[in-house]
């Protein structure tokens, strides 16, 4: 098939970007999308235009890197999926696609589609962990039961892969949906609970230093979100941090 | 012969180095006096200047020592009887490819060890720097542990978080001899199936010391808050891998990897939080630094604005992952290289048992040309599908043509060949036999994609199966096939969920009602830096782990085991042992990093980027990557015989040539460039692969991963040659790949009988 698309193309932080339009044949619908921009990279090259920069690595879904907000929506118009998954069945012969990177204030540009998504790790450093040491010598693995239901519920909000596809979506730029996953994944969990009270202030602390908007319950990051994490978490989060700001 | 001389070389901090210096006198070269002779930097230092008694008598206890120890050195030097005359000069690393492997029982060698190494005390600690490169399982556990010592550790990683390193894309389990199944398992029996998986090609110490610590790990990620599979009474659940007979594997759904590298993230998170780390994401490691024939610091490129960096540390760790990507298509990803192992073989790191390559039986076939990189759909799923193709050539061309569909071909027509060929252990042989028996189905025409090169992997009996089970639970009507349809499909689901998806979006087909199309892909490499038992390689200071190293897994890794080997290296061999070598530097000082040596590194480093920019040839990058992707598949890849590995040579020899002509990387040195980083990881590659060939060249039995056409037996096994290739190749850079001297070291089976590999 053939495409045009749009695509935001920026030097460097500090410059300012715009859309440029290019076309593209022959287009094959088994192709990744993150493909057909390899393609796309090599027709640029070969026309002496810089290639455009995005990121991406793993190209299996799990990995987080690959960001781009692709005819509005973070990570294109298929459900559960990154853009590295997005298949070009997806679009039309004739189709014009616009690509975006992910915008947000706490996310700044590096070049083209790359951002800058270490926001998100300072907010982990600030409390996304259990506080023990690494020498193996813990208790048996087995010491403690946990109900099935607990840890299949901790599982599933472990599953986030830091992508940012919540912040993206979000009207508000929020990071509640990303911070709230780690905060349930050890507050479901009886290793974690021993300081759930720091964990939570420390990391919504940090969160609100790094300029992420604030939560207004549209739910669009559960819609967009590539793993299915769960509005409840924010809704757990919040509990949490009623909780925490009562005990002080 | 002359005697030792003991000299002193003054250090920038105050403080002087010992060093003897071993001289066989002068001879010409070109017309030119040159001095041979031997160095050995003594691993203490003595004031410059002492300012106070104290100081003076330290002077004197070194100086003492020294005298010592240039005796000793003398005494071996003179009964080795080098020869330092003409051509033939042996440096000192010649004989020392020393394993140093401890003495004792294969039990007791580990918690001897550990006994007897020297330690660094808690307030030396804070005045050593150690260099981690790659975040990995082991790269992450390893700067995780070492900043909880006390260490000050600098990480790097090429990605925009140490969160996004390819251990995440690990799906099946993890291995640990937990025994919690009660079904016979041991440490001993993990450490025999894991040298036995091995092809009998991997060291017996290290392996054990590995089954060892398998328990360690588990206890370790479940306080850390590791949400691993549990049952309805609360415990860890398990699951079985290939090759083995118990169920040992711990697993979080398919996404197992991405647990356990989150939990060494929020290890490493803490200690970041806490300074002791110092994290630099998007840098890439360009070259290692190495002062005094010690590793002592690297120098990197800032990914996002090009600038290249000086980075001085007393110990240098490699934990950069594997090579597969030296096949363009594989299930690493995308940004996964081999340029920081390459980096420091070409500076004195030998490299081992490159040929060692796994080939993966369970990956999504290729789909066409575009295609970028390959998807692993997890070994875990063989537990409950059953792998098979057409017996009938007729059905197979039906099913290319699309007028019949699998589900349509009956039972008796369908040929279940692990299950026919290896009763045993069936459709969970270990990956390199599943891998060669599917390309013999396929070669022998009964592929059942356009390519012809993919086989059926089947639920539909796993899903009745778990459906009748369900039903007899529930009450419900065990005959009725809609129930039991429905309820084994959730069973599935719940097993195995995120892969059917992931199959899904990629194929376009749905899993849950015909079987998955899979085709081996490379996906690991066993072969990587040669490292001793203390998993440092022959570079003093720098060191190795994970899969970035060769020593565990011989000629074929069993599934799970990655990941415990990366683990067990992280958290807890690599910081008992380096402690042993950092207890000399406790006096060095911090590394100064405008020592020439460093200079010298950055200016090469400057030169290749440059030389890159300026080429403005005609090719991309990926143009020369696909090329000896294809040259490395079908020469190098699943079967390897004589005359291909020789073109293979040839051929990865003059596309390389080509390569520096003809590379185009457009854009700028100084801002963010992929293409420019992609280069470099490339040009990398090009060397790697005819060193990989000249390997599997040399090595001209089968084993493991490794498939030399002319060994096999009769029934087209792979046929071990014990007598002549019980050996380690560990290769020596000599100025180009095709000039790599081989050094063997040889594999000593003191408490495992070598015996020929059956799983029928």
């Amino acid at each position: 098939m053939n495409l045009t698309l749009k695509v935001w193309r920026q030097a460097n932080s500090e410059s300012k970007g715009k859309m440029e339009t290019y076309q593209i044949a022959d287009v094959s619908p088994d192709m990744s999308f993150l493909e057909m921009m390899d393609v796309l990279n090599e027709q640029l090259m070969t026309q002496g235009i810089d290639p455009i920069a995005f990121d991406h690595d793993c190209r299996e879904g799990i990995c987080g890197m690959c960001s781009m907000f692709i005819n509005g929506e973070a990570h294109g118009p298929d459900r559960l999926v990154t853009t590295c998954q997005l298949h070009m069945r997806k679009f039309k012969d004739g189709d014009t696609i616009t690509i975006e990177p992910f915008r947000a204030r706490a996310f700044p540009v590096i070049k083209d589609l790359a951002v800058d998504r270490s926001s998100f790790d300072r907010i982990q450093q600030a409390g996304g962990f259990i506080s023990i040491n690494t020498s193996g010598n813990t208790q048996d693995a087995n010491a403690i039961p946990i109900d099935k239901h607990d840890a299949d519920k901790a599982f599933d909000a472990a599953t986030c892969i830091g992508c940012g596809a919540c912040v993206a979506t979000c009207k508000n730029a929020s990071a509640m949906l990303f911070v709230s996953a780690k905060v349930s994944q050890y507050s479901l969990l009886p290793q974690g609970k021993v300081e759930a009270t720091d964990r939570v202030m420390n990391m919504v602390k940090q969160m609100d230093e790094e300029g992420f908007g604030n939560c207004t319950n549209t739910g669009a990051c559960e819609v967009e979100c590539p793993k299915g994490i769960s509005l409840e978490n924010i809704a757990r989060m919040n509990r949490e941090y009623l909780y925490a700001s009562v005990k002080g | 012969m002359k005697k030792v001389k003991i000299r002193y070389r003054k250090n920038a901090n105050g403080t002087s180095s010992i060093r003897l210096n071993f001289f066989d006198g002068y001879e010409t070269i070109d017309g030119k006096r040159k001095a041979k002779r031997l160095i050995k930097t003594l691993p203490f230092h003595l004031f410059t200047s002492p300012k106070s008694k104290k100081e003076e008598k330290i002077n004197i206890t070194y100086k003492k020592e020294a005298e010592k120890i240039a005796l000793q050195w003398e005494k071996t030097l003179l009964k080795e009887k080098i020869s330092l005359k003409g051509n033939n000069v042996t440096k000192l690393k010649d004989f020392q490819l020393n394993s140093k492997i401890p003495e004792g029982n294969l039990e007791q060698k580990w918690s001897n060890h550990k006994g007897k190494i020297n330690l660094v005390s808690p307030a030396n600690k804070r005045l050593i720097d150690v260099i981690v490169v790659g975040t990995g399982l082991a790269g992450a556990s390893a700067s995780a542990t070492l900043a909880e010592l006390g260490y000050n550790v600098k990480t790097f990683c090429f990605q925009d978080s140490p969160r996004r390193a390819h251990s995440i894309a690990a799906q099946g389990g993890i291995n640990a001899a937990k025994n919690y199944q009660g079904d016979g398992d041991s440490t001993y029996r993990l450490f025999y199936d894991t040298i036995k998986g091995g092809d009998y090609r991997s060291r017996e110490a290290n392996v054990h010391r590995l089954a060892e610590v398998s328990t360690n790990i588990i206890d370790q990620c479940v306080a850390q808050g590791v949400p691993f599979a549990r049952d309805y009474g609360g415990l860890l659940d398990n699951r079985s891998f290939g090759g083995v007979l118990v169920s040992r594997t711990f697993y979080a759904k398919g996404q197992t990897g991405q647990q356990l590298l989150l939990g060494a993230y929020s290890a490493m998170n803490r200690q970041i939080g806490r300074g002791k780390i110092k994290m630099f994401n998007r840098h890439e490691m360009m070259d290692i630094v190495i002062i005094d024939g010690k590793a002592r610091g690297i120098i990197t490129r800032n990914l996002v604005n090009g600038e290249i960096e000086r980075h001085g540390a007393h110990a240098v760790v490699i934990a950069s992952g594997g090579y597969g990507n030296v096949f363009f298509l594989s299930t690493n990803a995308m940004g996964s290289n081999a340029s920081a192992s390459w980096k420091i073989h070409k500076k004195g790191a030998y490299f081992a048992n490159p040929c060692f390559t796994q080939i993966h039986p369970t990956c999504i076939p290729v789909s066409g040309d575009h295609q970028s990189k390959l998807t692993l759909m997890s070994e875990s799923l063989r537990n409950d599908g059953r792998i098979w193709v057409p017996k009938n050539l007729g059905d197979v061309k039906a099913i290319r043509e699309g007028s019949l569909k699998p589900t349509e071909i009956k039972e008796e027509n369908r040929d279940y060949y692990l299950e026919r060929r290896y009763p045993a252990f069936g459709n969970l042989v270990p990956r390199d036999v599943a891998s060669r028996a599917a390309k013999e189905r396929c070669d022998a025409g009964f592929g059942v994609n356009k390519t012809g090169e993919a086989v059926y992997l089947d639920f539909a009996s796993a899903i009745i199966r778990y459906g009748k089970e369900q039903a007899h639970v529930k009450g419900l009507d065990e005959n009725n096939i809609q129930t039991v349809k429905k309820l084994g499909k959730q069973v599935v689901k719940s097993k195995y969920g995120n892969l059917f998806q992931m199959y899904e979006k990629i194929v376009d087909q749905n899993p849950y009602e015909t079987p998955m199309m899979i085709y081996p892909a490379v996906h690991y490499t066993m072969g990587g830096v040669w490292v001793d038992y203390n998993l440092m390689t022959t570079i003093p200071g720098c060191y190795a782990i994970g899969e970035a190293n060769f020593s565990d897994h011989g000629a074929n890794r069993l599934g799970a085991s990655a990941l415990m080997q990366g683990l067990a290296d992280g958290y807890f061999v690599l910081p008992y042992t380096i402690g042993d070598y950092l207890s000399d530097d406790i006096r060095t000082g911090p590394i100064d990093i405008k020592l020439p040596e460093f200079e010298k590194a950055e200016a090469a480093v400057k030169a290749q980027v440059e030389g890159f920019i300026s080429n403005h040839g005609k090719k991309p990058v990926d143009y020369y990557h696909r090329k000896l992707g294809k040259i490395m598949w079908d020469k190098c890849g699943m079967s390897r015989n004589e005359k291909g590995l020789i073109e293979a040579i040839k051929e990865i020899k003059e596309l390389r040539e080509d390569f520096y002509k003809n590379v185009n990387v457009p854009g700028k040195a100084n801002e963010f460039n992929e293409q420019l980083a992609k280069a470099g990881r490339v040009a990398d590659f090009l060397e790697l692969g005819e060193l990989f060939a000249k390997d599997a060249l040399e090595r001209t039995e089968s084993c493991g991963g490794h498939f030399r056409e002319e060994s096999q037996t009769p029934e087209g096994e792979a046929l071990r040659d014990d007598k002549n290739f019980t050996f380690v190749s560990a290769w020596e850079f000599k100025g180009a790949p095709s000039k790599a001297k081989l050094h063997k070291e040889e594999l000593k089976y003191e408490e495992i009988e070598v015996k020929t590999r059956s799983y029928k």
